[in-house]
């Protein structure tokens, strides 16, 4: 099997790889964000808290779960290894570079803008995957952990509101370049559909990280 | 017209180098920007210093070699040119002008502003060939070609082998270069006997010679001065994945 890790260690394997563990967590954000929105019903988070407890007991989700946090690691992981070997091809840099003549802020900063999604993640994950999972929650009246109310109590801080938010702009111009750039990497460039694909792209960039910035900021105005 | 010039001084390859200002009066604006630094090397050469290195050859915008990324951009700020095809009304008068060689580890300096791009060639030779019958001279057309097929083909064919890709990228990826190369040949039939193997043996070499990774920031084709498109760089993609899944060994 030599040649599979030639293939996934070339630079274009490392790119196919980062662009399937990207892909992948395109499609998780929306399963993620369908969930989130039950957030919002006014039941005072019975049908969250059944849904939280599904998430973390049934077992074809347990699965995919694992999936999951492999994808981000490897995603994270292939971003820094990518990262160094970029550094190491050009050892010395310009003393000029006028990158916005030829290219989107978007792309040139896609390090940046992870490390910003990975500072939310290990807050987020310490704050209601962590809870959830090894934490002492109370019951809520149905018998599930409450984690509703560890969600509503984050929320009515106006800066962990402020925080969550920044986190999503940052995650909108990673997605806003990283959506197409995942289709261009695993060779998906076509005249009839790459217009499309660049489009939908956007769509999905602004409306993704924004259906989920407002969560937090309408449980923080009902709160 | 008048400029300051603030270019990379570097006496060899071991030399750490340094920028050098120089004032430079009198430049008319019709001149081509590899004419005035030929104005400065006379007033150096005039003074017993050591003229500015660059390199040029056919100084009409086909050769490639006249590489200086100018003012954070390779061959300057006109789209669609080589510094050679650049005139120095695309500047304003008075302007500080920085001149840098392109800078990657696989195109080591040799001298101030000339770099050594023989990491291209090595591209080239491992894999940028066809194999060919011996015997007589083949009638032209023998071989039908669809029309978009021999365009898209020539629009690849036309990369100089200029490395303004590889510096504009800011990973000093060489992915358009070679993409331009796989793709010029895996498109017509000439192609095809190698083409799976140049694929996998191009990239191979490309990774050995040090350049970085695409992002598909797109700086590369929008620095070409032959337009190179970023659809070579999905069509070697899927060259390279496909020949590394479904070749033998
Ligand atoms: C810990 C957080 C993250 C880090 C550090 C990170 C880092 C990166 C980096 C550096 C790249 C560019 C790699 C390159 O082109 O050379 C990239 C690409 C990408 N990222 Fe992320 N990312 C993170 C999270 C995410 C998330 C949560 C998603 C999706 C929801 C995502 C989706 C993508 C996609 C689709 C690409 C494009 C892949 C390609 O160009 O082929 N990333 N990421
Ligand atoms: S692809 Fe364009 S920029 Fe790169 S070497 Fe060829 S002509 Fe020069
Ligand atoms: S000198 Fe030949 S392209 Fe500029």
């Amino acid at each position: 099997m030599s040649w599979l890790s030639d293939t996934l260690t070339s630079t274009i394997g490392r790119k196919l790889v980062m662009s399937l563990t990207g892909l992948f967590l395109i499609i998780f954000l929306v399963v993620h964000l369908a969930g989130n929105f039950q957030l919002l019903a006014d039941d005072g988070g019975l049908a969250f808290n059944a849904y939280a407890k599904f998430m973390t007991s049934n077992p074809i989700i347990k699965f995919t779960s694992y999936g999951l946090y492999a994808f981000i690691l490897i995603h994270i992981i292939m971003s820094i290894a990518l990262a160094v070997k970029n550094k190491n091809a050009r050892p010395v840099g310009y003393d000029k570079v006028k990158g916005s003549a030829n290219s989107s802020f978007s792309s040139r900063n896609m390090g940046i803008l992870g490390f910003i999604i990975f500072v939310f993640l290990v807050i987020h994950l310490r704050n209601f995957w962590y809870e959830m999972h090894w934490g002492s929650i109370p019951m809520d009246e149905a018998g599930n952990k409450d984690l509703y109310a560890v969600v509503n109590a984050a929320f009515a801080e106006w800066w962990y509101v402020a925080i969550y938010v920044a986190c999503m702009v940052g995650l909108a111009f990673h997605l806003s370049h990283g959506f197409s750039s995942a289709f261009q990497t695993l060779g998906v460039n076509h005249s009839k559909y790459t217009p499309f694909i660049k489009k939908l792209g956007i769509v999905y960039a602004i409306l993704i990280p924004a259906a989920f910035a407002s969560i937090p900021v309408i449980m923080f105005f009902n709160s | 017209m008048k400029f300051k010039l603030k270019i990379w001084r570097q006496k060899n390859n071991q030399d750490k180098g340094a920028f050098k200002t120089y004032e430079l009066d009198g430049v008319s604006s019709d001149m081509s920007f590899l004419e005035m630094i030929d104005v400065l090397n006379e007033q150096l050469i005039d003074k017993d210093e050591d003229p500015v290195h660059f390199d040029h050859d056919c100084r009409e915008g086909i050769c490639g070699m006249c590489s200086m990324y100018i003012n954070g951009e390779p061959h300057g700020p006109l789209r669609g040119v080589t510094t050679c095809q650049l005139h120095m009304r695309s500047f304003q008068d008075g302007e500080t002008i920085t001149i840098e060689p392109w800078r990657a580890k696989a195109f080591p300096i040799v001298k101030d502003l000339a770099v050594d791009r023989s990491a291209f060639d090595r591209v080239i030779q491992a894999g940028g060939y066809v194999s060919v019958n011996t015997g007589g001279t083949p009638d032209a057309n023998e071989i039908p070609i669809p029309k978009s097929v021999a365009d898209e083909a020539f629009n690849a064919a036309t990369c100089i082998g200029c490395g303004a890709c590889v510096a504009a990228c800011k990973n000093a990826s060489a992915m358009l270069f070679v993409s331009a190369k796989v793709s010029q040949l895996s498109m017509l039939p000439q192609g095809q006997v190698e083409r799976s193997e140049r694929a996998e043996k191009m990239v191979a070499q490309m990774d050995e010679e040090g350049f970085g990774a695409c992002t598909n920031t797109g700086a590369c084709s929008a620095e070409c001065p032959k337009g190179i498109d970023l659809s070579n760089i999905a069509r070697m993609n899927r060259e390279y994945l496909g020949a590394k899944v479904g070749s033998q060994s």
